[in-house]
């Protein structure tokens, strides 16, 4: 039994890895770390950088809510079309995301199927408002977390659920004391998945909430708007704390419930 | 936006490389003294109507020619260009995207453009002017300033004293059209010959400050270019005759 590694594996693996890290070494090759902190301080980016983190975390909170149930309904219930469901909650994940924003711009725009009866109705309109990015943001984070979710709830013992049952418990009372704390950890991997895709979301943003700084400009739409203006620099320095930050945060979270076991 | 730019320059790279293998580069044009092979034109997108149509003729008058076009915002243009895209020709909505190019040669202005009110068919808000987009709850779409109709549209509102705030910037002049077509904005400023390709979707209103904001629209043969005589070709034909009737036609104004 000898442990070396073969070739044809290992090539394509360190290949595959170096292909991963060499766009980041780019960028940290073309940042201009003498003038960093003063573009770091910029109004702009601050004012970018704060959207995005309350915007997706808005869009996690959104996606938990409605995320958790629906994976909990395709885990442990059984009727017709499941299969059909599981099937369409996965659309969302490949599609392209400007497609997913011309496809809410068409549902819930001014003119949309439901956004015309909100603005006649209600007078609200989603789109250019923040509530419009959060929107876009929990539309393509949302199957990230129900797979993650979903996965969790078959992979846990349902024999605890089934004892639960036979003692008396409501399915209520068993989903909330002894399913939920079963699959927190699935539902905390699924949250930073969720948030870590809604912090990176620009399509379906910028094709359904617009772009303007302070409300609907998120800091992949800043990166966006400052390359296309010509700011190579402010759109590495942009880049790089976006980087920073799901860099960061993903980390943080791993050893605490990311671990594989 | 980013997919069409994304297919685009793939396609380009793809026929670039096909018409190197057949032999039928620059060079091999220059020699036979007629034009041959793929032509790239990077175009800003308020030419997308006319510069297609001058396109595909221009493709019929010069046999084993091809004509691919990038259009999009100006200044997205020009930073594909400065990161190496390859481009041959580019032709700007303004002078000051067109002196971001580091490879641009000697340009030409052949055309100009002004902007005039985009509003749903009809002019439901009854807007007549720039002073009529103040109005509570009306939404107004304008360009991102880093594009030329963006820049335009600053300078015109500037000069009204009118406080316009939009609620959003887009990133280039047909993606501002595309919110008044949607119904998504009451208004938008944009170019009146993007307007008048999409008559049958909106009405243009004029104003009279657009007169102070005008905008050169200059083309070039970038010194980078590689197919330069099919590249030259394509741009004398925009500044012929014929190109500028297709031009005027579409509402732009010769210079």
């Amino acid at each position: 039994m000898t442990k070396r590694v073969p070739v044809p594996l290992l090539v394509p693996a360190v290949l595959g890895l170096i292909f991963l890290i060499l766009p980041l070494v780019g960028l940290l090759a073309r940042t201009p770390w003498a003038t960093l902190p003063a573009r770091l301080a910029e109004p702009r980016v601050v004012e970018a950088l704060r959207l995005s983190l309350l915007t997706s975390s808005l869009a996690t909170v959104l996606c938990l809510l409605l995320g958790v149930p629906l994976a909990w309904l395709l885990a442990r219930v059984e009727f017709p079309g499941r299969r059909l469901v599981r099937a369409l909650i996965t659309v969302p994940l490949v599609l392209p995301p400007v497609v997913g924003g011309i496809a809410l711009l068409l549902a819930l725009g001014r003119r949309g199927l439901v956004g015309q009866w909100l603005d006649t109705t209600f007078g609200i309109t989603l789109p250019f408002t923040t509530a419009g990015v959060v929107i876009a943001e929990s539309f393509v984070a949302l199957p990230f977390l129900v797979i993650a979710v979903e996965g969790a709830l078959r992979g846990a013992d349902s024999r605890y659920e089934e004892a639960a049952a036979t003692l008396g418990s409501t399915r209520w009372t068993t989903f909330t004391h002894v399913t939920l704390p079963l699959v927190a950890p699935g539902i905390a991997a699924g949250a930073v998945l969720c948030w870590a895709r809604a912090l990176g979301e620009f399509g379906a943003t910028i094709t359904f909430a617009g772009n303007y700084p302070g409300v609907t400009q998120t800091m992949p739409l800043a990166v966006y708007q400052t390359m296309e203006s010509g700011d190579l620099e402010g759109a590495v320095v942009l880049s790089l704390i976006l980087l920073v930050v799901s860099v960061a945060i993903l980390a943080g979270l791993r050893d605490r419930w990311l671990t594989a076991p | 936006m980013r997919i069409r730019i994304a297919a685009t320059i793939g396609l380009t790279s793809l026929i670039v490389l096909a018409g190197c293998g057949g032999g039928t580069g620059p060079a091999a044009a220059e020699k036979s003294g007629s034009v041959t092979g793929p032509v790239t034109v990077f175009a800003a997108a308020s030419l997308t109507e006319s510069f297609t149509t001058l396109g595909k003729r221009f493709e019929s008058t010069h046999p084993g020619v091809e004509v691919t076009f990038n259009f999009a915002g100006s200044s997205a243009l020009a930073t594909q260009i400065n990161e190496g895209a390859p481009a041959d020709v580019f032709a700007s909505a303004s002078p000051k995207n067109m002196a971001a190019v580091a490879d641009a040669g000697t340009p030409a202005t052949f055309v100009r453009n002004q902007l005039v009110i985009a509003v749903a068919k009809g002019n439901p808000k009854g807007i007549t002017g720039l002073s009529g987009l103040t109005g509570p709850g009306l939404k107004v779409a304008l360009c991102a300033e880093a594009v030329p109709c963006g820049a335009a549209a600053r300078t015109a509102i500037d000069a009204s004293g009118v406080k316009v705030t939009p609620v959003t910037l887009e990133q280039d002049v047909k993606a501002a059209l595309s919110k008044v077509r949607l119904g998504e904005v009451d208004a938008a400023l944009v170019y009146r010959t993007d307007a008048k390709a999409s008559a049958a979707a909106v009405d243009a209103v004029e104003f009279p400050e657009s007169a102070k904001a005008v905008n050169d629209y200059p083309i070039v043969v970038l010194t980078t270019a590689k197919n330069p005589g099919g590249a030259r070709a394509f741009v004398d034909y925009v500044l012929s005759a014929d190109g500028v009737r297709v031009l005027t036609e579409a509402g732009f104004q010769a210079p």
